[in-house]
């Protein structure tokens, strides 16, 4: 599997660690809502498709990354800088 | 500051090694310089950080992605979105730190946690297309520009620093087990270790 870093170009799947999943939002730290933890913490819709992942290129230029890859079939479908990505939606991953 | 010994050890044996017999394919060296620092951007400073580099050791550095630039004196190559490797004499961090201002990013003076180690000759690209999975054919990757990879778990930053020539800096603790790797692969074209 290759993954296209926006900074170095492609690169082998070995030189990517992957990072957990970007589709969910952290509540706010002064938040109490148990439900909204709960799921923030547990909750995985695990989709058979495409699914939003952080991963960091720690073996090249070691910028954090989100990779949209499809589950079925390895296809990367886009690579962003997750700085990029974090200040669209206020910072919060 | 403390002396810096070369890390290669028994591991470095001058002289001629392996080949066919009709001269080195490639030299293999040590070349770590005086000083090394790693510069830092902070989010949209990495033009600003180019300058003020340039500024103190005279070269010509961009901040396009993998954007490098060599002088006798001096050399920097980027080596992420928004840090660059910058190497030169021993007096280099001091105006380096006083060169780039707080506004702009910061600087890490690794000296003594990096080696640099140079191969150079015909078969230099043959020799690295076995150890990296980048592509080192000069159309891809120009003199002066980097690459930041790795060869299975040893983390390198490798500039082309001449048409046939790289530099690669691993980590200290690496640089023997590198060196000997670097020995090992060079063996079937033939390599000189030259101080
Ligand atoms: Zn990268």
């Amino acid at each position: 599997m290759l993954i296209s870093c926006p900074y170095c170009g492609p690169r082998d799947l070995s030189e990517f660690s992957y990072q957990g999943d970007a589709s969910r939002m952290r509540p706010d730290a002064a938040s109490t809502d148990i439900k909204a933890w709960h799921d923030y913490v547990y909750n995985r819709p695990n989709p058979a498709g495409p699914h939003r992942e952080y991963w960091q290129h720690t073996a090249g230029c070691r910028a954090h990354l989100i990779v949209t890859r499809d589950t079925l079939t390895h296809e990367i479908h886009e690579v962003t800088f997750a700085r990029a990505a974090l200040r669209a939606v206020g910072g919060r991953p | 500051m403390a002396e810096r010994l070369s890390p290669l050890g028994a591991a470095f044996r001058p002289g001629m090694h392996g080949g066919p017999g009709a001269g080195p394919g490639v030299r293999l060296s040590e070349v770590t310089p005086p000083s090394i620092m790693e510069a830092t951007a902070w989010p949209g400073r990495k033009g600003a950080l180019a300058e003020a580099i340039s500024a103190v050791t005279g070269l010509s550095l961009s901040a396009r992605p993998n954007a490098g630039a060599v002088s006798a004196e001096a050399s920097a190559f980027s080596i992420a979105p928004e840090r660059f490797l910058v190497c030169g004499g021993a007096e280099l961090p001091a105006r380096l730190a006083a060169a780039i201002t707080i506004e702009t990013g910061t600087v890490v003076d690794l000296s003594h946690g990096r080696t640099a180690l140079r191969i150079a000759g015909p078969r230099a690209e043959w020799v690295l297309s076995k150890l990296f999975a980048v592509d080192v054919a000069p159309a891809a990757f120009p003199v002066a520009e980097a690459r930041a990879t790795s060869h299975h778990e040893i983390f390198a930053q490798i500039q082309r620093t001449g048409p046939d020539q790289f530099d690669i800096f691993v980590f200290r603790s690496f640089a023997r087990a590198f060196w000997t790797m670097l020995c090992d692969a060079a063996e079937e074209v033939g390599y000189e270790a030259a101080g």
